[in-house]
């Protein structure tokens, strides 16, 4: 047995060869954008099917309708009743999953391979042939309001919802895709079924296969599912939001009331670029040493030196117009005021007063690029990876190139970037928590009154 | 549809090779060659149950600790490793502590230097100062995962209600309050020396690493590191002669019942009935609670249920959330029905073979990731600390397929009796009433 030497840590060794896996696009005869990739590990298929619309095609009056859509998507498939299509789910295994965000709705399934052309069937029913029922419109409508009703229960969502309505306004980019009481209440399966014929159409969607199938094989089923698929009569293709995004003025400051909390849940945030920045590769790498890993500026402060809270983080939440950047966390009732102070103060010296170093940008550019393989290890991660390309219109080479821009960054150009894109005069503080701590927090910020947002949703 | 053509099984296979140092370590080697990451798993078995009344909460602050530096390395654990482009984590429960981290195939080496460091050399980085904000750091994780959480308080309310006082289970992971504050510096050498050594804990590397040298890297870094004594294993006995029924006021907005009953520990006969018994209970929209409560009667808005398989004793637990204007009682006995036909009839061979094709379908899921929480590293550790044998994932497929409908009517009638379980009612504030008829009220903090 050698001994170890503990003098030094061990060098990292070159980065291993990964190749990022290849996709291959096809058109299926009804017009639908195909993408396929050959994921060998397990005898897994995963599919992913996208529209883009989601809650930023919520028309006005109607928030909440994209979602509803959705999750009525397998409560009803011609003649079988919801019960039917979870039954028919079980059979083969899958697992089935509706996400809405503000640009897209993206149905994923995951089966086992020999249940592939199953798998594409039921999704393909779900997509194409909902019954849109009036009995389950009403019964999944009321589910909703009623889980509208325990948002309140929960700080992180009532400040989700409250960041939103300061940073947007009357942008459809401005309300949680669930909706509102009112307008959920407005709703009718009308709405729904013109929804579903204008935002669910070939030429609007794409699919994506990630499985143990060769590229073709995939292509056949998706063929045999979706093939029949025809623009429904919708008069128009529904509206990805086109208004311009007007820079919420700041700064500000809100609280939601809950009186008593043990913690206030805490959001600063801001309006970002798009998705599509060019400084979109900087803009990742400064938010990796700010709050986007255990080992940045917000968490290392927060939690590791004062203890305030249990973690703190910061993120983008990217969109094809105006995205957000905020802190979120969760901290001490006793500590808020401080924990306002210190996470402004690393949000604001980022940008000049104490720049990016050397030792954090190759933390921050390993996170990005060494760190990168492990998000191919599953057929369902890469087929979110996939339906993210799409949603963007990024390049087959998206990861190459992130790669290659990330490692030759230099320091200076992410703390360039922090000066461009954060602006401190324009943040919007929020807390969910004690009233009186709100005061105090007003008081310090010289932000005069908070403005109170109602808990009713 | 897919039966005609290709009814062939998934060959599930969990491959490894095992050996154990000298002081005991165990190391387990997984290949898989797809992506060039390695993960690197340690379970050390120690957990809440190994606490004392008054020092509740120990053994996770502890790992908090683990994360804070070691003697050689002692500017936080996470650092050199993000430098490598790894992730990092950890968790604690009643039974067992893990670490873990998936790095790339190049970072190996800085990982199990890193986590053999802190197996053999934790004790001389630990400061006061980082210490006592770890303690403040575990008090928030306290308030927001539970306190500041809608029925976050019901775990504390649950174990206490379940187990008698003194039971290892009695108390929460995440302790109380009080006992953290409590807690001293000097009692963590104590803790460190009895359960932190190469004689309690399990080392499994999975990815993309072969059996040998695997072997070797392990002897390399934890070869040197002496054992200690191994712990006596914790026994303690639980059960219910009669419902009970208790209430607790909450900041939520719908009322919430929730049932718990005693079932037999991980892995022992009629373990992997119960966890059926939950899929066909609350699993999925076709599973017949959530047919008779959500769908049909809509007296419901959600329900779950859940086998909590533990090493002293399981249980089982069921929550389902009224409707507005819906009172508890009508949910409880439309679950009390359905339970007992469950437990009458048993499920049909429709139902049967649902759970059948999912069991399957899971356990092939299980086999997509390495590392992390629930990847292939920590079921082999789970394996090997639970029952000894790390090839037990075949073991555990067998008994899922053995599973037939007498069995699973015998478990519902046995595991689910209605005179022996506990009702919690959780009740908006100053709504009493809401609470099932004859409950007394709890007050956890």
């Amino acid at each position: 047995m050698t001994t170890v030497d503990r003098s030094r840590l061990p060098d990292v060794g070159s980065d291993p060869a990964f190749a990022f896996p290849q996709m291959r696009r096809h058109r299926l005869s009804a017009g639908l954008d195909l993408r396929t990739i050959e994921h060998r590990s397990l005898p897994v298929l995963a599919l992913a099917l996208q529209v883009a619309d989601g809650s930023g095609s919520d028309p006005a009056g109607r928030e909440g309708l994209a979602a509803l859509t959705a999750d009525m998507l397998d409560e009803g498939v011609g003649d079988l009743s919801a019960l039917d299509v979870a039954e028919a789910l079980e059979r083969i295994g899958a697992e089935y999953h509706v996400d809405v965000d503000a640009d897209a709705t993206t149905i994923a399934m995951v089966t086992l391979t020999r249940h592939a052309s199953r798998g594409a069937e039921l999704l393909a029913g779900s997509v194409l042939r909902p019954s849109l029922r009036e009995e389950d419109f009403s019964r999944v409508r009321q589910l909703r309001l009623d889980r509208l009703r325990q948002v309140r229960d929960q700080p992180a969502a009532m400040a989700e919802r409250g960041l939103l309505h300061l940073l947007y306004g009357t942008h459809p980019y401005g309300h949680l895709p669930i909706g509102a009481t009112g307008s959920l209440r407005a709703l009718t399966s009308a709405d729904v079924a013109a929804f579903h014929a204008a935002a669910y159409r070939p030429d609007r969607a794409t699919l994506v296969m990630v499985g143990d199938l060769e590229h073709d094989a995939m292509r056949d089923i998706a063929e045999a599912a979706f093939g029949g698929w025809t623009p429904g009569r919708g008069r128009e293709a529904a509206r990805s939001p086109v208004e311009t995004v007007t820079a919420a003025p700041g700064p500000s400051l809100a609280i939601v009331p809950r009186e008593g909390a043990a913690q206030s849940f805490l959001r600063i945030g801001q309006l970002g670029p798009p998705r599509r920045t060019p400084d979109y590769e900087a803009l990742l790498m400064m938010n990796a040493v700010l709050g986007g890993q255990f080992v940045s500026r917000m968490n290392l402060k927060l939690r590791e030196e004062k203890g305030y809270t249990y973690g703190a983080r910061t993120g983008f939440d990217w969109h094809r117009q105006a995205s957000t950047f905020s802190v979120e966390t969760h901290v001490d009732t006793a500590a808020t005021v401080d924990a306002v102070l210190d996470a402004l103060a690393e949000l604001t010296d980022i940008r000049g007063a104490r720049p990016v170093t050397e030792d954090e940008l190759a933390v921050a550019k390993a996170s990005l690029t060494r760190g990168l393989p492990r998000s191919f290890e599953t057929a369902p991660q890469v087929a979110r990876i996939a339906s993210h390309l799409v949603l963007y219109d990024l390049p087959d080479t998206h990861f190459e190139d992130l790669s290659a821009r990330v490692r030759g960054m230099r320091a200076e150009e992410v703390s360039q970037v922090a000066a461009a894109h954060l602006h401190p005069d324009r943040f919007s503080t929020l807390i969910v928590g004690d009233p009186a701590v709100g005061a105090r927090l007003a008081q310090t910020l010289g932000l005069g009154e908070p403005v109170v947002l109602s808990p009713e949703v | 549809m897919s039966s005609a053509s290709s009814p062939s099984p998934v060959p599930l296979d969990l491959p490894f090779v095992r050996h154990t140092l000298a002081n005991g370590l165990d190391v387990i080697v997984h290949e898989d060659r797809h992506v060039p990451i390695v993960a690197v798993n340690v379970w050390y078995h120690v957990g809440s149950k190994d606490e004392r009344p008054g020092r509740t909460g120990f053994a996770h602050l502890f790992e908090h600790l683990m994360f804070e530096g070691s003697a050689h390395y002692d500017r936080g654990y996470f650092p050199p490793l993000q430098q490598a482009g790894a992730l990092v984590n950890g968790s604690t429960n009643t039974d067992r502590t893990n670490y873990w981290e998936v790095v790339p195939t190049s970072a190996l080496d800085r990982a199990l230097w890193m986590e053999s460091d802190r197996m053999g050399y934790l004790l001389p980085a630990l400061t006061r100062a980082r210490f006592q904000t770890q303690q403040a750091v575990v008090l928030n994780e306290r308030r927001q995962n539970y306190e500041n959480r809608p029925y976050g308080l019901v775990t504390m309310a649950l174990a206490e209600a379940l187990f008698p006082p003194g039971h290892p289970y009695s108390w929460t992971t995440i302790g109380s309050a009080d006992d953290i504050r409590a807690m001293q510096l000097d009692e963590v050498q104590e803790f460190f020396r009895t359960y932190y050594h190469p004689a309690n804990a399990s080392l499994v590397l999975a990815g993309d690493i072969g059996a040998a040298e695997g072997i070797a890297l392990a002897e390399r870094y934890f070869g040197d590191l002496p054992p200690g004594p191994v712990p006596q294993p914790v026994t303690a006995d639980a059960s219910f002669q009669d419902e009970r029924r208790l209430y607790l006021e909450d900041r939520v907005e719908l009322p919430r019942i929730y049932m718990a009953w005693h079932t037999p520990a991980i892995y022992t006969g009629g373990d992997a009935e119960a966890d059926v018994l939950a899929g066909l209970l609350a699993g999925s929209k076709a599973s017949r609670l959530y047919r008779a409560l959500v769908y049909e009667q809509r007296v419901a808005l959600d329900v779950s249920a859940f086998q909590n398989s533990r090493e002293l004793g399981s249980f089982f637990l069921l929550a389902a959330t009224a409707a507005p204007g819906r009172l508890l009682a009508d949910l409880a006995a439309a679950v009390d029905l359905e339970v007992a036909r469950l437990a009458a009839e048993g499920p049909s061979p429709g139902e049967l073979a649902r759970v059948t094709a999912q069991v399957e379908a899971q356990f092939v899921y299980r086999l997509q990731t390495n590392g992390g929480f629930g990847g292939k590293a920590d079921q082999l550790n789970a394996y090997n600390v639970f029952t000894g044998d790390p090839a037990f994932f075949a073991a555990d497929f067998a008994r899922f397929q053995a599973v037939t409908a007498s069995s699973i009517r015998m478990a519902a009638s046995t595991c689910l009796a209605p005179d022996a379980r506990m009702l919690l009612s959780v009740v908006p504030r100053d709504r009493a009433a809401l609470a099932l008829d004859g409950s007394e009220r709890v007050t956890p903090s």
